[in-house]
């Protein structure tokens, strides 16, 4: 069977790497692909030279959910950490940083503070009392069939959100960096990573998380080694650079608009370490960072991870390193997206890919000699791949925890009740996992070019809302019991997709058709304003719900010049090839002038692609208005957003947990009573914990 | 899944065991509502207390960057004293739980 799998390997990976054939373009030039594609082949043979290994040594249920119990605390940290930092927020909180500043950083602070959720309350508990999976941890004192059932579609529902948005932003991702076609990088993800799952099941996940999380920090150390030491290592004179940088200026001046005009380029640079620039919302933040702390602790992916190691105590060793790893990657962001900004340029990252994703692979390829050397290019391949990785490896771990809750709780809990063969059950392992993994690619393929930025809220949203008030209350309260875990399970999950769809995280098309005329029309002039006093808002609720009446706080606005017209593509565009045209009409004249003609050159240059990017934007545009056409409202029948946060946490949260606890309240469980005694000695003492198998 | 030959209600009443848990409660209540409450402050402060966030302390770097890096601070200070205090104490108080259980008197 052995050979026949690495026949098979080997032509998936071929297949891969002949697609770079059908590459494009991207952020890697052409003549520089062969090193991106040779840094990902390393990678992809190593990752299945240890699937190899680990499959040789899978064979029982806990070898292939738990790698036999037997993951080192340290191992375990550094295999949370490459489970956590997924591209989101490997290229994303630098890309936030390069373009928002100090809102980005304040961004990342967030995931860092969610371990401490994980490691004082959930960690060593869920590793005392759980098998391997949410659903084992919620049966033990409750009804098994019922919250099996229930606890096996939350994490289905957490994971398959979640794995759309990795899906779908690896995939576009890999076509910014390298150029791969979109429905080919998914395909490319998803074979690779159900070769992990399906023949090394978690000892493979977990090497492939730990191999992907020492190449992230190690690449990331060294850019910020780069960028850091020609200042001594100084914080002030580091970020005194960044400030007086003319490109960092330029950005923020372009975010505050009009209210840049009275502001001194110091002022400007000093304002991107200052808050506001991108987070407008205190109450989205903090619905936000409610949805962080608690639904951390509650993802499926991240609670399996506490049944691979020997004991309690290495469960808390392994939160500890993770804490340290992921707390000094965010930090080293915070260098990375500045570092970019000054160095890079906000425009050229933004021109690359809008959200700012490309900061950390540009910064890359500039410290390493810029476009055209061949270190600058090496190192932009190497982050390139280690994205990659990135995505393969988080796409794993999110695959094989829906696989368990579809085979381990559904099938061999509830379906079989708990009768099922030890072969049987690895058997269902792996057909959950291939049948998850299928659903993924197809899912992938078939969001291309969907809005999914609502899926990672959603993802938390539904992990705080539903999973982590059952785990937490069935773990501490002792009146807690089965309707109490389903009532709250269900209101927790319905209420945080209810409110998301109705936020404005949806893609509402009178918005969009209004945005797309206003790149192909123009804007018409406005005439100048009057100063106008602070507005109050009329109640709380306003703040969260679009409501009749509502009046929302402004602040006191300063009088206003007149507006010009702004002009639409057509006419933007006539003008550059206008200026176009006389440009290339002067070189023959500067023919005898090197200086002058390179400054043509340059110029011409310069025009040429700010052409391409008009028309860009007016192909979207256009795009846009057709896909629109005829249409008013969301999915759900909105013209505009009726939810105003982006998060649902404030509300689902604290719902969540009501429902919990009145569901407990309102009825009676001799079962839930009657295990509170052994559950709450075993989770503190370790008692009759699973035992790692001996090796 | 429950083994009928430990007496769970037994050890729960146990003073040693009631020791443990009051201890462990407190200590992980408190950690947890200060740490909860420390996060917090960084998006009211820069929402609500912008002046102070922008008031330079050191050179161009203000008072809102040092405390967003003191939140990364305080939440490892909080992963080593949890570690320090379970490490030293409460896993010691489980093994003489456990100790006292082998030995056949969980009174």
């Amino acid at each position: 069977m052995n050979s026949t799998l690495i026949k098979w390997l080997l032509s998936a990976a071929m297949l891969y790497g002949s697609s770079a054939a059908f590459a494009g373009n991207g952020a890697v030039a052409d003549e520089f692909k062969w090193m991106t594609f040779t840094v990902f082949g390393v990678i992809i043979a190593v990752t299945m030279a240890i699937t190899y290994w680990a499959a040789r040594t899978t064979h029982t249920t806990s070898e292939f959910y738990a790698a036999g119990r037997s993951v080192s605390g340290i191992q375990n940290g550094w295999a949370i950490a490459g489970d956590y930092l997924s591209a989101a927020s490997f290229l994303g909180i630098a890309g936030l940083i390069s373009l928002y500043g100090y809102d980005g950083f304040m961004y990342s602070v967030g995931w860092l503070v969610a371990y401490i959720t994980v490691l004082l309350v959930i960690a060593e508990p869920c590793r005392n009392i759980g098998k391997y999976t949410m659903g084992d941890i919620l049966a033990f004192r409750n009804d098994p069939k019922k919250t099996k059932t229930v606890a096996a579609l939350s994490t289905i529902t957490v994971s398959t959100f979640y794995l759309t948005a990795q899906m779908v932003g690896g995939g576009v991702l890999i076509k910014t960096l390298i150029g791969i076609d979109y429905e080919i990088s998914i395909i490319g993800v998803g074979i690779l990573m159900l070769a992990y799952v399906v023949f090394g099941g978690m000892k493979a996940t977990t090497w492939v998380q730990i191999t992907k999380a020492v190449l992230l920090v190690t690449a990331s150390i060294i850019l910020v080694l780069m960028v850091w030491a020609p200042y001594g290592f100084s914080l002030p004179g580091y970020l005194g650079s960044v400030v007086a940088d003319p490109d960092v200026q330029k950005q923020v001046a372009k975010l505050l608009g009009d209210k840049a005009a009275i502001m001194t380029p110091e002022e400007l640079g000093q304002r991107f370490l200052e808050p506001g620039l991108f987070l407008k919302n205190p109450i989205d933040q903090i619905s936000l960072g409610l949805a962080l702390v608690f639904g951390t602790a509650g993802m499926p992916h991240i609670l399996m991870r506490f049944f691979t190691v020997p004991t309690a105590q290495a469960a808390r060793t392994s939160v500890i390193w993770a804490m340290a790893i992921i707390g000094g990657f965010y930090v080293l962001t915070l260098f990375l997206g500045t570092g970019a900004a000054m160095l890079v340029g906000s425009e050229k990252i933004a021109s690359v890919d809008a959200g700012g994703n490309m900061a950390g692979p540009l910064l890359a390829q500039f410290l390493g000699g810029g476009e055209n050397s061949m270190l600058g290019n090496f190192m932009l391949a190497f982050v390139a791949a280690v994205a990659f990785a990135t995505i393969v490896a988080v796409v794993a771990g999110l695959v094989l925890a829906a696989a368990s809750a579809m085979a381990h709780d559904i099938y061999v809990g509830v379906i079989r009740g708990d009768k099922a063969t030890p072969k049987e059950q690895v058997a269902a392992a792996r057909v959950a996992s291939g049948i998850v993994g299928v659903i993924a690619i197809t899912v992938g393929i078939m969001a291309k070019g969907q809005n999914v930025a609502h899926l990672v809220a959603l993802a938390f949203a539904v992990a705080a809302s539903s999973n982590l008030p059952a785990v937490f209350l069935t773990l501490y309260w002792k009146k807690c019991n089965t309707t109490g875990i389903i009532l709250g399970m269900i209101v927790g999950t319905v209420t945080a997709i209810g409110l998301v769809m109705i936020s404005p995280n949806m893609t509402y098309p009178k918005a969009v058709i209004a945005g797309a005329n206003k790149v192909l029309n123009g804007e018409p002039a406005l005439p100048a304003k009057e100063a106008q006093p602070a507005v109050e808002r009329s109640s709380f609720m306003c703040e969260l719900f679009a409501l009749d009446g509502c009046v929302l706080a402004k602040p006191a606005q300063p009088a206003s010049a007149e507006k010009l017209a702004k002009p639409g593509a057509a006419e933007k565009l006539a003008g550059m090839n206008a200026k176009l045209s006389t440009l290339e009409a002067m070189l023959a004249a500067l023919a005898a002038d090197p200086g002058m003609l390179q400054k043509a050159q340059d110029d011409i240059a310069k025009v040429k692609k700010d052409i391409a990017a008009v028309e860009k934007a007016k192909a979207k545009a256009e795009d846009d208005l057709k896909k629109f056409e005829g249409q008013t409202s969301s999915m759900m029948g909105l013209e505009k957003p009726f939810f105003l946060l982006k998060n649902p946490g404030l509300i689902s949260i604290p719902l969540g947990f009501l429902m919990v606890i009145l569901g407990s309240l309102f009825t009676r469980d001799k079962r839930a009573e009657d295990m509170w005694d052994e559950l709450y000695v075993r989770q503190n003492t370790g008692i009759n914990a699973e035992a790692a198998t001996a090796h | 899944m429950s083994n009928p030959n430990i007496n769970w209600a037994a050890i729960d009443t146990n003073p040693k065991f009631q020791a443990l848990h009051r201890k462990k409660t407190f200590f992980l209540w408190g950690l947890m509502v200060f740490s909860t409450i420390y996060y917090f402050l960084l998006p009211i402060g820069a929402a609500y207390y912008q002046d102070l966030f922008k008031t330079k302390v050191w050179g161009v770097v203000n008072f809102g960057i040092l405390f967003a890096l003191s939140e990364f601070v305080v939440a490892w200070a909080i992963a080593f004293v949890y570690s320090k205090k379970a490490n030293a104490e409460f896993d010691a108080m489980a093994q003489e739980i456990i100790n006292d259980l082998n030995k056949g008197s969980t009174r």
